[in-house]
C-alpha cells in the first residue's frame, strides 16, 4: 500500500517502477504511437492549435487554385512561388522574435527599403564589394534595431509608437540615400542577383539534405530518448519517433523533386529554410530564447527571475531590425533593382501578417519561428494563385486581408479555447 | 535588543520606502541569523510584502543601511538579490503562465549541457525537488496556467529551494495549501533551519508561526512593532501587537464567545 501513498524516488534502482512522470495516477497515460496521436488530437481539441488551422488553410487555397487553374501546382509556378516569399518570410523571421516579446515593429518595411538602398547604392554608384555592401545594410538595420531597444527601455514608450515613427525616418532616409533619380539598378550579372534567382542546388545536394534532415532529427530524437530513459524519465517510443522522421523525409523528397522538374531549389530558399530552423532551434532551446518566451508571458515574472529584461528586449529589437535589412537585402537582388516604392505598399503588412497567420500570437509568448515559413507560404499561395487568374491587386489585398482577419480571429478563439482548458 | 543567536546574515536598518503618498516602510530594523527562523506578521497592507520585495531587488528602498554576510550592499535589482543567495516566494507568485513547470522552476537559472538547455537533467530535478515537497502535480510539462493555486503555490517554494540560497523569504506560502503540503512547507522551513539557511516566513496563521519561528517581528502600518523571542512570548501577546493594543477585535471576540458557549 505504501507504493500508491508514497511516490517512490527517482532511483534508478527501483527502475520496475513508472518513470518519474507518468507516476501520476490522473495522468491519462500516452504512450507509443497511439498514444501520442491521442494526446496531439487532445490539445487540439482544448484549443491549442499549434499549426493545423494554418496546414489546413493551406489545402483549401490549393485545392481551390489547382482546380481553377491546374498550372498552379506545376513546378515551374512552384519554383517562383518559392522565389517570391523568401525576401518577406525574412522579415516575418523578425516579426515572430518581436511578437514573441508581446512586441510589434512597424518599420520592417521602410527598413528593408532602406537596406536595399544602402546596398544598391553602395555597391553599384560607390563601386563597393558585395560582401561589404551586403555588411553595411546590415548593420543599418542593428543600428535602427538597437535604437528602437534603447528608446523602449529608457522611456518606455510602447513599440509600436516607436517603430511608427520609425517607420517615416527609415522611409525619409530611404528616398535620401537613393537621391535624385529615385531608382538604383543592380547589374543582373552581379554575384548578388545571381544568388537571389539563378542559383540552383544540384539536384543530389538537394536530395541528401532531404534525407541528411530528417536522419540528424531522428539520431537527436534517439539520443533525447536514451537520456531520459536513463534519468528514470518516459521517452517515447522507438517507432513514434522513426515514423515522424520517415514521414519528414518523404515529405521533403516530394518537394525536392517536384522543384527539381523545375529549376530546383535555390539557394536563397535554403538560405531561409535554414535561417528558420536556426532560430527555432534558438527561441525552444536556449537561455535566451527562453527568456524571450518568459517575458512574453509574465514580464514581471521574468524580472523577479532574475533575467536582464532589457538586454533581452534590446537584442529582439536589434534582431528584428536586422532580419528586416536582410529582407531588403534578398528583395532589392532579387528585383535587381533598389526604387523609392522598395519596402512600401503591403511590404510591412505581409511580413506582419505571415507570423500571425502562421499561428504566433499577437498577445505575447507563444508562437514558433516556423510561423514565419508557413504564413508566407499561404499569403504567396494566394497572391501567386490569383496572379496566375489575372485577377488584379484589388481583389488581392481584399483576399490576403479577409485571411489575416481570419488568422487573428483563429487566434484569439484559441486563446479563449486554452484558458477554458486550462493551456493559457 | 539582545539575542543570543549568532551573527545576522542579513540585517537592514533604517529602512523607508514611499509609494506616492504612501509611506510603506518607515525606518525598519530588520535582521536574521544564519539558523534562525524568524516569522514577520502583521496585518493587511503593515508592508510585509514591500520589506520583502526590498530585500529581493524588486522594488529600490528610499533610504537605509542593509548588510548581507556582514558587509554593506545595495540591493537594486532580482538578478543581484539572487547572486548574493536570496531566494523568494513572492505573494503573488509571479510564474509565466506560458512555460511549463520545468521551464518555471528553472527560470534565470536555466541548466545547459553544450550551450543549450539541459531538458532532461531539469525534469528530472524537478520530479526530485517536487517529491521532496510532496507536490500533487500530474506532470511538470504542463503549462503552469494549468495548475490549481495551491500547485502553482508549491512549483514557486520549489523554485526558491534551487541553487545555494543563504536566506529564503516566503510570503505567505501556505495560503492555498492542502493540510498536507502546509504540514510539508513547515517541515521544509525546519529542515532549511537545520541546514543553517536564515528563513523569513511570512503568515497569518498564528499556530504556524509559532509551531516554526524561533522568533516573531511584528509589523504594523509599515513600522516596526515589537520582536518576540516565541519561547518567551504567546499568541495573545503577539496579536496584541499587530492589532496595536490590548483590547481589540480578536480578544473582544473572544470575550464575547466565551460567555455564550458557557451558556449552551
Ligand atoms: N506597488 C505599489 N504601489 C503603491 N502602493 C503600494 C504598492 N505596493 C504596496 N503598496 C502599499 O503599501 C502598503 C503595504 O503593502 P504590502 O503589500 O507590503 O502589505 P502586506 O503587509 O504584505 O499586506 P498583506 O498581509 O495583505 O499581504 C499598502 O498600503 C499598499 O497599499
Ligand atoms: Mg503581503
Amino acid at each position: 500500500m505504501t507504493a500508491s501513498q508514497t511516490p517512490p524516488s527517482t532511483d534508478p534502482t527501483a527502475s520496475v517502477e513508472a518513470p518519474a512522470d507518468l507516476q501520476d495516477e490522473r495522468l491519462i497515460a500516452s504512450q507509443g504511437l497511439g498514444g501520442w496521436a491521442a494526446a496531439t488530437w487532445d490539445r487540439i481539441r482544448s484549443g491549442d492549435l499549434g499549426s493545423l488551422p494554418v496546414v489546413i488553410g493551406l489545402v483549401i487555397i490549393w485545392a481551390v487554385f489547382y482546380a481553377l487553374n491546374p498550372a498552379f501546382i506545376s513546378s515551374r509556378n512552384l519554383v517562383n512561388l518559392t522565389l517570391q516569399m523568401v525576401p518577406i518570410g525574412v522579415l516575418a523571421i523578425g516579426v515572430v522574435l518581436v511578437l514573441l516579446l508581446g512586441e510589434i515593429d512597424l518599420s520592417i518595411g521602410s527598413m528593408s527599403g532602406l537596406s536595399g538602398a544602402v546596398l544598391a547604392v553602395l555597391f553599384v554608384s560607390h563601386g563597393v564589394s558585395a560582401w561589404l555592401a551586403v555588411l553595411a545594410a546590415l548593420a543599418t538595420g542593428a543600428v535602427a534595431g538597437l535604437v528602437y531597444g534603447l528608446l523602449f527601455n529608457r522611456f518606455g514608450v510602447p513599440s509600436f509608437v516607436i517603430t511608427l515613427a520609425g517607420l517615416l525616418i527609415l522611409l525619409g532616409l530611404q528616398l535620401r540615400v537613393l537621391g535624385t533619380d529615385g531608382t538604383v539598378n543592380i547589374p543582373f550579372e552581379s554575384s548578388l542577383v545571381q544568388f537571389a534567382s539563378q542559383q540552383f542546388l544540384p539536384a543530389w545536394l538537394a536530395y541528401l539534405l532531404a534525407v541528411a534532415v530528417p536522419a540528424l532529427y531522428l539520431l537527436a530524437r534517439v539520443r533525447t530518448n536514451q537520456r531520459r530513459s536513463a534519468a528514470g524519465l518516459s521517452a517515447p517510443t522507438f517507432a513514434a519517433v522513426a515514423v515522424r522522421a520517415v514521414l519528414l523525409a518523404l515529405g521533403l523528397a516530394l518537394a525536392v523533386y517536384v522543384l527539381g522538374r523545375d529549376r530546383g531549389l535555390s539557394y536563397m530558399v535554403l538560405l531561409f529554410l535554414v535561417l528558420v530552423v536556426v532560430m527555432d532551434l534558438v527561441i525552444r532551446r536556449t537561455t535566451w530564447g527562453r527568456s524571450v518566451l518568459a517575458i512574453g508571458g509574465n514580464v514581471e515574472a521574468a524580472r523577479r527571475a532574475g533575467i536582464n529584461v532589457k538586454r533581452v528586449y534590446l537584442t529582439v529589437f536589434t534582431l528584428c531590425s536586422t532580419f528586416a535589412a536582410l529582407g531588403g537585402i534578398l528583395a532589392a537582388s532579387r528585383l535587381a533593382s533598389a526604387n523609392q516604392s522598395s519596402g512600401g505598399a503591403d511590404t510591412n503588412l505581409n511580413a506582419i501578417a505571415a507570423a500571425v497567420i502562421g499561428g504566433t500570437s499577437l498577445f505575447g509568448g507563444r508562437g514558433s519561428a516556423y510561423s514565419a515559413l508557413l504564413g508566407i507560404f499561404v499569403i504567396y499561395s494566394i497572391s501567386n494563385g490569383l496572379a496566375l487568374l489575372s485577377v488584379s491587386a484589388d481583389i488581392r489585398y481584399v483576399v490576403t486581408g479577409a485571411v489575416l482577419l481570419l488568422a487573428v480571429v483563429v487566434d484569439s478563439l484559441s486563446r479563449r479555447s486554452r484558458a477554458a482548458h486550462g493551456r493559457a | 535588543m539582545t539575542t543570543t543567536s549568532p551573527a545576522p546574515v542579513l540585517s537592514m536598518t533604517g529602512v523607508s520606502k514611499r509609494f506616492g503618498a504612501v509611506q510603506a516602510l518607515k525606518d525598519i530594523e530588520f535582521h536574521v541569523s544564519t539558523g534562525e527562523v524568524v516569522a514577520l506578521v502583521g496585518d493587511n497592507g503593515a508592508g510585509k510584502s514591500t520589506l520583502v520585495k526590498a530585500i529581493a531587488g524588486v522594488y529600490t528602498t528610499d533610504s537605509g543601511e542593509v548588510t548581507f554576510d556582514g558587509a554593506p550592499v545595495t540591493i537594486t535589482s532580482p538578478s543581484q538579490a539572487q547572486s548574493l543567495g536570496i531566494a523568494t516566494v513572492f505573494q503573488d507568485l509571479a510564474l509565466c503562465d506560458n512555460l511549463d513547470v520545468v521551464g518555471n522552476l528553472f527560470l534565470g537559472n536555466e541548466l545547459k549541457r553544450s550551450g543549450a538547455l539541459d531538458e532532461v537533467t531539469m525534469e528530472q530535478e524537478s520530479w526530485r525537488l517536487l517529491r521532496e515537497l510532496s507536490a500533487k502535480i500530474p506532470s511538470v510539462r504542463i503549462p503552469v496556467a494549468s495548475l490549481s493555486g495551491g500547485q502553482r503555490q508549491t512549483v514557486a517554494i520549489a523554485r526558491s529551494l534551487l541553487g545555494e540560497p543563504k536566506v529564503v523569504m516566503l510570503d505567505e506560502p501556505t495560503a492555498a495549501l492542502g493540510v498536507a503540503q502546509t504540514a510539508e512547507v513547515l517541515n521544509l522551513v525546519e529542515r532549511l533551519r537545520e541546514r543553517g539557511l536564515g528563513v523569513i516566513l511570512i503568515s497569518h496563521n498564528m499556530s504556524d508561526v509559532m509551531a516554526v519561528a524561533d522568533r516573531v517581528s511584528v509589523m504594523r502600518l509599515g513600522r516596526n512593532n515589537g520582536d518576540f523571542r516565541v519561547a518567551d512570548t504567546n499568541t495573545n501577546e503577539i496579536i496584541a501587537a499587530i492589532t496595536g493594543a490590548t483590547t481589540n477585535a480578536v480578544t473582544a471576540r473572544a470575550a464575547r464567545r466565551t460567555p455564550h458557549e458557557e451558556q449552551s
